[in-house]
């Protein structure tokens, strides 16, 4: 007779993969199963967790892993291949993986190895859109090594990655043509603030902004061209004036504290800004991946007129992942067509991938150095370059995008772009960059108040 | 605008974190030797404030770690990692006799912490603090699942932890208040334990019959967890606290249905009329109600109405028959039941029978009745009103805030112990090894 099974609320979906449905017959006689806990089960997605295995049998091999199902509906994982200890125990922080998504004592491989499942479709990226929950990633234990995808797992525990910590405000923007959104810490402020400028891809990515306003930044996402468009867009340099003010007459900001946060083209317009503009004067500017080539006396359309001049330098590897790296070396030949850097006077945080295979970032970092001693303000750069990382310098641990798919504006094709990097050590540049960018802020933005009182 | 401090800034880490964990609390960005309040306040479900508070002096680096330094007063003092929610209390002009439980455990708590300038200890209402964090606090890990349960008669509440299972099970009971209560039993699901919360005072055949619920009714509880397939049925406890002691005990000794795999008894007594009901046994309770103390705030002491331990065997559960482990937690300053020489008399009996390596006992000084989950407010005496009398009185529960706070981290972090010892321990048929999967 099969008893009554009682399925209440699923609050948290559950994928197929993991469902199982022992018959009552054979409840009595079942082992317990191992003790899997996560600790913290909800954090920041750039907090460390630690996941640990108890209960299990001595010296016995298990698979610890990781899956996530996107937005858009594809699933990711990571996954590390363990031995239980003496004690019948795997610390996923202390322990050797001995093959997998990633090897060696990795407490978070979990996460920075993370890739689309065997039989998804490729040149996929994972970029969270709903900051206003987290996202749930599953923690998985099996038993063995090889073959685990064909087993049932022994355990799981859900654990949410959250981009916005309680109390952080997200609220849109859409006054004076400017599109994107506001995201303000708790608390009574007043608060640093910070223009956040994503790149060539186009379109409102807010997952930063909103981890820059849990870490008391008032920050502003911004739109300036919707994806796929930059070849119509109708951007000029008054509408990223106009996104600065908005910050900076935020009553919860302090009004000579903003500062520039830009990756790819939006490092270029932060520099850009930084150099040109009578209203924006920022406190302080993080560049990530950044170029500084921008048209003269045209719209940001013009970018792509740069791109199609020297399109013929593209390449393809073995993989046909286009690689834009040369079109970049011939840009940056033009002196016409660089940003005057030397008339910045805010500190800068440079950080860059030296597998950068979508723009010469490290080459041109050093010639802002060039540009920058020249006038006798090298004291303001600070340079980060890592060796074998990419051009998608993320938040830490985001899974590493070595090439993924890209729609062409000058062509309108959808190819796959070769960004750079190997996982590991561009997984370790995220995260020491995070970090350092966060002390950068920090410094610059809050000020030590030793140096205050000594003015 | 005054900006000579703007610029503290403050973080609590981990900012969402179930009820039972440690957080780190950071001041940092402050002038070095700069005096500092560190501030914490909570509006329950009912609606009252709650607050709690600790003096600091920042360090030569403009820091201060509450985790490691000392509060040098407020509602906490010396070196207290979590004082901000065990102190917590009922703001200034607050009604007497209030008592902090959350009933909808499907959301967090939610406390603002934040620092103010100077050494502060009322008025923060009036005041805008310097910087101010959310911090939340969880009954629930993500994936576990609630399941609200009334086959078979039960007003009973069951959570699951997150995963595949089968997981042990936990038969979790509360006192003579009664009602449905809900959050022990979800940390407890939160830690890997399937939990059923049980109403077994003011279920809804009660409410509708005015009857009270025989031993049945228990048994069924115990099948109903037994038998559901995400539930191991031969790695089941029994957790009860107060009058849920006298229930457990009950059942862990005579019952011929419930076999159980351990036990934890808190704030509780064995004494009882052995062979009683439910109603049987509070009404034994109700004939002595003439011993009942009032000290000089009028709150009401109920200890001394099973005092003193009789002899006659008859008037106690045979805890000398038990077969599995038993956890006792006692408060010493428990005003409201003679826990702590009830624990002494079940020992000595064990002793005498020769199963008393079956017994543990966690005694506490200067703890009192209402042993909960660490982190969460003490409360001394608070509003209560029986089942049976329906007169609303102040209860005195017992207990200093600071030992009893203590007690709660203690006894917890222990009874989480005892309880994967025993359930997830130990030897099964086809247990200890996992290659059938």
């Amino acid at each position: 007779m099969r008893k009554r099974t009682r399925r209440g609320q699923r609050g948290l979906g559950t994928p197929h993969a993991l469902r199982t449905d022992p018959t009552p017959q054979t409840a009595m006689l079942r082992a317990a199963p191992p003790l899997l806990s996560v600790q913290p089960t909800r954090a920041l997605v750039d907090e460390q967790f630690s996941v640990l295995v108890e209960k299990l049998p001595l010296a016995c091999p298990v698979t610890v892993r990781s899956l996530h199902h996107s937005e858009d509906k594809d699933d990711w994982e990571a996954y590390g291949f363990y031995v239980s200890d003496h004690r019948g125990v795997v610390s996923v922080s202390e322990d050797l993986s001995f093959g997998g998504t990633y090897t060696g004592k990795e407490p978070m491989g979990l996460l920075w190895s993370m890739r689309p499942v065997p039989g998804s479709r490729s040149g996929l990226r994972l970029r969270r859109r709903n900051v206003c929950g987290p996202m749930l990633v599953n923690i998985l234990v099996y038993s063995g090594h090889e073959g685990f995808r064909g087993r049932a797992p022994l355990a799981s525990v859900l654990t949410e990655r959250w981009h916005m910590a309680p109390g952080v405000q997200r609220i849109k923007v859409g006054q004076e043509g400017v599109r994107g959104t506001l995201f303000i810490p708790p608390g009574p402020g007043p608060f640093p603030g910070l223009l956040d400028l994503w790149g060539g891809g186009g379109g409102l990515v807010e997952y930063r902004a909103a981890l820059l306003a849990s870490r008391g930044y008032v920050s502003l996402a911004l739109e300036y061209f919707s994806a796929g468009e930059l070849q119509s867009a109708d951007v000029e340099f008054s509408y990223f004036e106009t996104a600065f003010n908005i910050i900076k007459e935020h009553p919860k900001v302090m009004a000579d504290r903003v500062g520039l946060f830009g990756l790819s083209l939006g490092s270029m317009v932060s520099l850009y800004l930084a150099s040109e503009s009578t209203v924006v004067q920022p406190r302080c500017i993080v560049c990530i991946s950044g170029n500084y080539c921008y048209p003269r006396g045209q719209m940001l359309r013009g970018v792509n007129e740069n791109l199609r001049k020297y399109f013929d330098k593209e390449r393809v590897d073995e993989n046909n992942h286009h690689i834009w790296r040369d079109i970049s070396l011939e840009i940056i030949k033009d002196p016409a067509e660089k940003v005057n850097v030397s008339k910045i006077s805010a500190p800068m945080l440079l950080v860059n991938g030296c597998d950068d295979q979508n723009w010469c970032t490290v080459e041109t970092a050093e010639d802002i150095t060039q540009m920058m001693r020249a006038v006798g303000k090298e004291h303001l750069l600070s340079k980060l370059a890592y060796p074998d990382t990419g051009h998608l310098i993320e938040p830490p641990y985001s899974p590493h995008f070595r090439a993924t798919n890209f729609i062409v504006d000058i062509t309108k094709k959808k190819v796959i772009l070769l960004w750079g990097g190997q996982t590991k050590p561009h997984s370790d540049a995220q995260e020491d960059a995070w970090r350092k960018i966060l002390s950068f802020l920090q410094h610059h933005l809050y000020g030590s108040p030793t140096l205050k009182a000594r003015m | 605008m005054d900006r000579k401090q703007c610029c503290v800034k403050l973080s609590v880490q981990p900012s969402r974190g179930l009820v039972d964990e440690k957080f780190v609390v950071l001041v940092q960005n402050a002038f070095p030797g700069f005096q500092l309040t560190v501030h914490a306040h909570h509006q329950c479900e009912d609606g009252h404030g709650w607050e709690a508070f600790g003096h600091y002096t920042a360090d030569a680096t403009g820091t201060v770690n509450v985790s490691e330094d000392p509060s040098l007063g407020g509602t906490y003092s010396g070196a207290e990692p979590m004082g901000l929610l065990w102190s917590l209390r009922p703001v200034p002009g607050s009604k007497p006799g209030l008592r902090m439980r959350k009933k909808n455990v499907q959301t967090p708590m939610e406390i603002t912490v934040s620092v103010y300038q100077g050494h502060q200890t009322e008025g923060f209402v009036d005041q805008v603090p310097l910087t101010g964090v959310v911090v939340e606090r969880w009954y629930m890990a993500p994936g576990v699942q609630r399941i609200p349960i009334s086959e078979d008669g039960l007003t009973a509440t069951l959570f699951l932890p997150s995963g595949p299972g089968p997981f042990p099970g936990l038969l979790d009971l509360w006192g003579g208040g009664g009602q449905l209560v809900e959050y022990r039993a979800a940390l407890l699901a939160s830690h890997g334990i399937a939990s059923l919360a049980l109403d077994y005072l003011t279920s809804k055949i009660t409410m509708e019959t005015g009857k009270m619920v025989d031993n049945q009714y228990f048994e069924t509880a115990y099948r109903v967890l037994q038998q559901h397939p995400q539930v191991l049925g031969s790695r089941i406890a029994m957790l009860g606290l107060s009058f849920g002691t006298s229930v457990t005990l009950k059942m862990a000794v005579y019952s011929q249905v419930v076999k159980l795999r351990c036990v934890v008894c808190i704030s509780g007594s064995h004494v009882q009329p052995v062979d009683g009901s439910v109603e049987q046994i509070l009404s034994f309770f109700h004939k002595n109600a003439d011993k009942t103390r009032f000290n000089e705030d009028n709150e009401a002491i109920w200890r001394d109405l099973l005092l003193p331990i009789p002899t006659d065997p008859s008037l106690k559960v045979d805890v000398g028959r038990l077969q599995c482990p038993l956890l006792l937690v006692v408060g010493e300053d428990d005003q409201n039941w003679p826990a702590y020489e009830s624990a002494m008399d079940m020992k000595e009996m064990m002793e005498r029978a020769g199963n008393s390596h079956l017994l543990t006992i966690l005694s506490y000084p200067n703890a009192g009745h209402l042993i909960e989950p660490p982190y969460t407010p003490h409360a001394r005496a608070s509003s209560f009103r029986t089942v049976s009398t329906r007169l609303k009185l102040m209860a005195l529960w017992g207990g200093q805030t600071a030992e009893h706070s203590r007690a709660q981290e203690d006894s917890w972090k222990k009874m989480l112990a005892f309880l994967r010892e025993n359930l997830y321990g130990g030897t099964d048929p086809g247990a200890r090894s996992i290659s059938h999967l």
